[in-house]
């Protein structure tokens, strides 16, 4: 079990608030990923459900018991640090067994448990060595491991994979994926990388300046952006958004279309431009279009090689039952 | 390249000149005061034995046959070291809580502590000695402990603190989310972690409480009386028995020299970077 529900939360840091009252509920065995720029309050958030930080105000509970003045050793939540934080002193086998030493586990038990865990980790031959002696990728399936081994309510992960090279990262991206369908154990995870929000969440929280702006699963993200903040910052690459006379004629004030929704067309589409860059990624091309006659830059997403260059007049028509719409204020019209 | 390497290489050299010149410029005095505890009384001030005289243990078989050289040794290590053991017992909770959960005052709290530093023992001389008369205290193991104790106690804290703020907060962090209690905590994680840090500020701790001589002198006759007692007891006014009181110093720095010299590399260690990288 571990439903965690936020009422009215603030945290102000002296005289900054940082959190505004917010409200929030994340249901047992959900995936749920808090996303938004550097300095929102991501991991502030996480570490006030974790208990490392006290609340200004509001209420946390998790299974509907008030958890708001509880420490953060009783709360029953386990965290991956972006840090890793491993015990320098401690081998592996000592580090995964810390938390479970502490709950007074049986030796017996203990052992079985780290066991499963390095199986499970691909630790089994590192047991014995320090931290220090382990890679990036390594240490961070240990501290998977000490989070795992104890069986907690809910697993707190911030930024977990930052740290790590590029093809690392979609690996350990999948690998904490299997880990949630296996486990079914509530997860709450902290990432600035909307590729890994979109990927791995079943609900995503997008948090700007400390308020959510939306709520709801990667496509209903992708489909149904509430406002502008949401449209440009959920989808890769980023939704065109277009103002001025373009925009007044689908009466809004500004309008969005993303790259995979503007077709290439052989001649005299919607709009028409110069290529500047093009990035043949052969499965997809990518083109940022020019001299459209709009203020903005279109990027422009075609499927498979599109056989054109920087300096190439391109075609452009954006199909229209994608396009959204946004007001003055820069919410969403239907 | 190679001008730069060579003005770097005499660089080295003149450094390591300098640096020999200011340390046997320290070591001097107490070169001297050792080679005349191997003086009589009646050669220690005559210049013709400035070097070459006839070495002689009289001195020491003198200070422990005589002066009881051993009680005071004893007492000096009893006081030195439990008044350590209690300063590390306040201050390692102290900086604890002061390095991982600051309020908005903690700067101002250590800024404090070490003000109280700065305060003349003199000015508080009567009343010290009267309160420790009164609550027959007075020449007490007890009252040179807490004395020592506590005019440590806010380097002993600063210290730690220092050592402390270098351990990442996340792995204290991560003990909390581990289930561990605050007590667990300290000794779990921060007291291994922080074990170099530790080791360094007890030993600079102890040769502090070793070499105190205002509260020691001030507050003792016998029972308690520590080496810089004995010391202070063989200053004649005549100022004439300088083997005897060069043999007494030495006896009573000895120790503390020996100790400092097998704990050198922990103590630089700890005294210019911390434990935990
Ligand atoms: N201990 C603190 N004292 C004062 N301000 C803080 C403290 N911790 C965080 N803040 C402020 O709170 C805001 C949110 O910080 P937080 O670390 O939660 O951001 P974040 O979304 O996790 O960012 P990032 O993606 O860079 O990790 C920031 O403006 C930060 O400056
Ligand atoms: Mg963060």
């Amino acid at each position: 079990m571990g439903r965690i529900q936020l009422e009215n939360v603030t945290k102000s840091f002296g005289e900054t608030q940082v959190i505004p009252p917010l409200n929030l509920t994340i249901e047992d065995g959900e995936f749920a990923v808090f996303v938004g720029p550097s300095g929102c309050g991501k991991s502030t958030l996480l570490r006030l459900i974790a208990g490392l930080e006290d609340t200004t105000s509001g209420n946390i509970s998790i299974d509907g018991e008030d958890m708001t003045q509880v420490s953060p050793s009783k709360r029953g939540l386990a965290m991956v640090f972006q840090t890793y934080a491993l015990y320098p002193h401690m081998t592996v086998r000592k580090n995964i067994a810390f938390p479970m030493r502490m709950a007074g586990l049986s030796d017996a038990e203990q052992e079985k448990r780290i066991m499963a865990a390095a199986e499970s980790l691909n630790l089994v031959d590192y047991l014995d060595r320090k931290p220090a002696q382990l890679s990036g990728g390594q240490r961070q399936r240990v501290a998977i491991g000490r989070a795992i081994v104890r069986d907690p309510k809910a697993f707190l992960f911030d930024e977990p994979l930052s740290n790590l090279d590029a093809a690392l990262r979609v690996g350990m991206r999948i690998e904490i994926t299997e880990m949630h369908a296996r486990m079914g154990t509530t997860m709450i995870y902290v990432t600035h990388d909307q590729v890994e929000a979109m990927t791995m969440a079943d609900k995503i929280v997008v948090l700007q300046a400390g308020v959510i702006e939306q709520v709801g699963s990667p496509l209903d993200l992708y489909r149904n952006p509430r406002n502008l903040f949401v449209a440009g910052f959920i989808g890769s690459p980023k939704m065109n958004l277009i103002e001025g006379s373009e925009a007044t004629k689908h009466n809004a004030t500004t309008i969005g279309i993303r790259p995979e929704h503007i077709d290439v067309v052989p001649d005299s589409g919607t709009w028409s431009g110069k290529v500047g860059v093009a990035e043949h990624l052969g499965s997809d091309t990518f083109f940022h279009v020019h001299e459209t006659g709009l203020t903005e830059t279109l990027t422009v997403r075609a499927v498979g090689d599109v056989a054109l260059k920087h300096g190439d007049t391109i075609h452009l028509s954006p199909r229209l039952e994608e396009l959204h719409r946004f007001d003055a204020q820069g919410m969403r019209l239907s | 390249m190679a001008i730069v390497a060579q003005s770097s290489k005499t660089g080295r050299v003149s450094r390591a000149t300098l640096a020999w010149i200011i340390a046997l410029l320290f070591f001097f005095p107490i070169f001297w005061m050792v080679l005349t505890s191997f003086k009589t009384d009646a050669d220690a001030v005559k210049p013709e034995f400035l070097i070459w005289f006839t070495p002689t243990l009289e001195n020491y078989v003198n200070m422990t046959e005589n002066y009881d050289y051993w009680r005071f040794a004893t007492n000096s290590v009893i006081t030195s070291v439990f008044a350590t053991l209690f300063a590390l017992a306040v201050g390692i909770p102290c900086a604890y809580a002061m390095a991982f959960n600051p309020s908005r005052s903690t700067k101002d709290v250590l800024m404090w502590m070490l003000s109280t530093k700065m305060l003349p023992a003199a000015a508080v001389l009567y009343p010290m000695t009267f309160l420790t008369k009164s609550l027959g205290l007075f020449d007490t193991h007890f009252i040179i402990i807490v004395v020592l104790m506590l005019i440590n106690l806010p380097i002993v804290v600063w210290m730690l603190f220092t050592y402390f703020k270098e351990i990442p907060k996340e792995i204290i962090e991560a003990g909390q989310m581990d289930g561990v209690s605050t007590w667990g905590e300290i000794r779990e994680i921060l007291i291994p972690l922080a074990w170099g840090g530790i080791a360094s500020t007890a030993l600079l701790c102890f040769i502090f409480c070793w070499n105190e001589a205002y509260w020691t002198v001030r507050l003792t006759t016998t029972d308690a009386a520590t080496l810089s007692k004995l010391i202070e007891g063989n200053r004649a006014p005549e100022g004439l028995f300088f083997g005897r009181l060069s043999a007494v110093s030495a006896a009573a720095v000895g120790p503390i020299v020996v100790l400092g010299w097998f704990c050198q590399k922990q103590l630089v260690q700890g005294l210019t970077f911390g434990a935990v990288k």
